[in-house]
């Protein structure tokens, strides 16, 4: 019998918990050099109630919510689109791919000098950044992915009578959907880092804008309350999408 | 169901390759890895390019696209779309062909179903499918849409000899009630003499022999085909006399031997190395298929030691292994006793060709 069987399913938590205790216990009993510097988790509830109740928190999650959704939706729209025709037309792939090999190393957040020049300060400016962090890493996946659907279900679906077309909506894009969403799962974690970072840098709203005013202030508090959200945000996006790639291949994978 | 002729097909190792598949046959063909089986499928599927010219019924198809030929075609891997049920699979070709309507595509797919007795796996995903439950749907898939010739590249390979066997009399069956003109690669010659009407062997893209399968073991015309048959031993019938009880007693090349067989034109017998038992005793036993003969030749291969006797005026070959070689006191000129497996030898009767 396996040691660790006796673990019953939800008892996950129970580290968490200890954890909680434990930073409680150091920050109520100045057990850890600097008081201020190291709130206790009850301060951070407290000022998390606050930050929800006055507004604060909502307007500036909302901002970063909506420059995500908008820039990931858009960059991996793209990123698929552009990955499909190139992984299933070679003449595409030998004519695109030396330029994208060319911008795919350079970071999202390396745009950022030459956008905000480009594009301003405003909306457009986090929402290209996002378009950009998402737009390579979901194309290549879906490149692969395409590439990889065995040729004997496309020679098999020709010889059935299938045109091109029908092909590719019926047997190689469905067969490519797990590639497809180990980009997207990587992308919506990763474009929360990015939006986070844009906005400390560069935007004077949004989680990111929020964190750097509350470094100015000292408020260890809110800091802890922003990295929350924000590692809430990156495994509810990364679980969203596992849990839909689940759903639409758990009968046949 | 139309004949599928090649003209000077040339592609990969096959070159200059001519013959007919005359319209309702199953032709097997024949032969080893990389012979170009599986190249002259695929030139009939129109998944290649090749030089030359493919008909069916008398029209070339070169120009032809591959989802225009109205082939079915299944492959070894079997390529089901794991992606789609039992049902769906078998419904692509129909849904595909736009010719069919929701009701049409839906009874098509029952009419399949039950002709291949599988509609108990309707909505299973081929992930739970067994070997032979695959091969089911992949060829009701493939005979769907109705299909003017079936290509079937290796498809009970990786089966287990039982569900092979069962499956083989199946296809037959279905192929014969449907009256499908029939392309079937395969590299064993049991499968291909229980299905084919023709067998067609090939050597390195080289047609070696075209012929009905008992042509084609009974007469090899190359030492290439003989080999590849098992290089029976094959001996001509001086005659033939219907001891009744199915037994007849053939005359070859002066030794009486007794066949299982219900008839009295027997042309040619036929026998495996490995079914001729080799002793340096007297063997007990009565004198039916006992022989006595002289060891003339002997012939060390890796897995086997193949000794060549002559018995009457025939040069038997017969093949043992290495331990029971070694605790004989075999050499060449020295007499032997041969005992010829009744239950092993085939027999070729002269009305077939």
């Amino acid at each position: 019998m396996n040691r660790l069987s006796w673990i019953k399913p939800g008892w996950g938590i129970l580290p968490v918990i200890v954890f909680l205790v434990v930073w409680e216990l150091v920050a109520r009993f100045n057990l850890a050099p600097g008081q201020f510097l190291f709130p206790p988790f009850s301060a951070v509830v407290t000022e998390f109630y606050h930050l929800v109740v006055n507004g604060v928190l909502g307007r500036n999650f909302l901002s970063s919510l909506s420059r995500v959704l908008i820039g990931l939706s858009a960059g991996s729209i793209a990123g698929i689109a552009m990955g499909i025709l190139m992984g299933w037309k070679e003449i595409a792939n030998k004519a695109l791919n030396p330029i994208f090999s060319l911008f795919y190393p350079i970071p999202a957040l390396g745009w950022l000098p030459l956008l905000m020049l480009w594009l301003g300060i405003n909306e457009a400016l986090p929402i290209t950044i996002i378009f950009i962090c998402s737009f390579f890493p979901v194309m290549y996946n879906t490149i692969t992915g395409v590439k990889n659907v065995n040729q004997g279900y496309v020679k098999t679906a020709r010889a059935l009578g299938a045109s091109d077309r029908r092909i590719l909506t019926t047997v190689v894009i469905p067969l490519a959907i797990p590639n497809i969403f180990t980009g997207l799962r990587l992308e919506a974690g990763m474009a929360w880092r990015v939006i986070i970072a844009a906005e400390m840098v560069a935007i004077p709203t949004g989680i990111g804008a929020l964190m750097m005013k509350a470094e100015s202030l000292i408020r260890i508090d809110i800091i802890i309350v922003c990295l929350i959200v924000l590692a809430v945000m990156c495994l509810s996006f990364e679980k969203f999408f596992a849990y839909i790639e689940m759903r639409l291949t758990r009968q046949w994978k | 169901m139309p004949s599928i002729e090649f003209r000077n097909i040339c592609k990969y190792v096959c070159s200059n390759v001519n013959f007919t598949v005359p319209d309702k046959d199953l032709l097997v063909l024949l032969g080893h890895n990389g012979a170009g089986k599986t190249t002259l499928l695929n030139i009939v599927a129109g998944f290649v390019d090749y030089n030359g010219s493919v008909l069916l019924d008398g029209m070339p198809i070169d120009r032809v696209p591959a989802n225009k030929r109205g082939i079915g075609y299944v492959s070894q891997d079997l390529s089901l779309f794991p992606h789609l049920t039992v049902v769906d699979n078998i419904a692509y070709g129909l849904k595909a062909s736009k010719h069919y309507n929701g009701c049409e595509v839906a009874d098509r797919v029952n009419e399949l179903m039950d002709m291949m007795r599988i509609p108990h796996l309707a909505s299973r995903y081929p992930a739970g499918l067994s070997g032979g439950e695959k091969q089911r749907v992949a060829l009701a898939r493939a005979m769907a849409p109705s299909p003017r010739v079936l290509l079937l590249d290796e498809p009970l390979g990786g089966l287990d000899t039982q569900t092979s066997k069962y499956l083989r009399v199946e296809l037959r069956r279905i192929q014969r009630k449907l009256g499908i003109t029939t392309m079937y690669v395969t590299h064993d010659l049991t499968e291909a003499e229980e299905m084919a009407d023709r067998i067609v062997v090939i050597d390195k893209g080289h047609i070696e022999q075209l012929g009905r399968p008992e042509e084609v073991f009974f007469y090899p015309a190359s030492k290439i085909v003989s080999d590849f048959v098992g290089m029976p031993n094959i001996l001509d019938c001086a005659y033939c006399h219907n001891l009744g009880n199915g037994v007849v007693e053939v005359g070859c090349g002066g030794l009486p031997v007794i066949v299982p067989h219900d008839g009295n034109s027997v042309k040619r017998i036929a026998l495996f190395p490995r079914d001729i038992y080799i002793s340096d005793t007297l063997p007990p036993g009565p004198g039916v298929n006992r022989f006595t003969g002289l060891v003339t030749s002997i012939e060390d291969t890796r897995e086997m030691v193949r000794l060549e006797v002559a018995a009457g005026d025939n040069k038997l070959v017969a093949e043992l292994p290495h331990h029971i070689f070694e605790d004989m006191d075999l050499a060449v000129g020295k007499n032997v006793y041969l005992i010829l497996k009744l239950r092993r030898i085939k027999v070729h009767e002269a009305k077939h060709l």
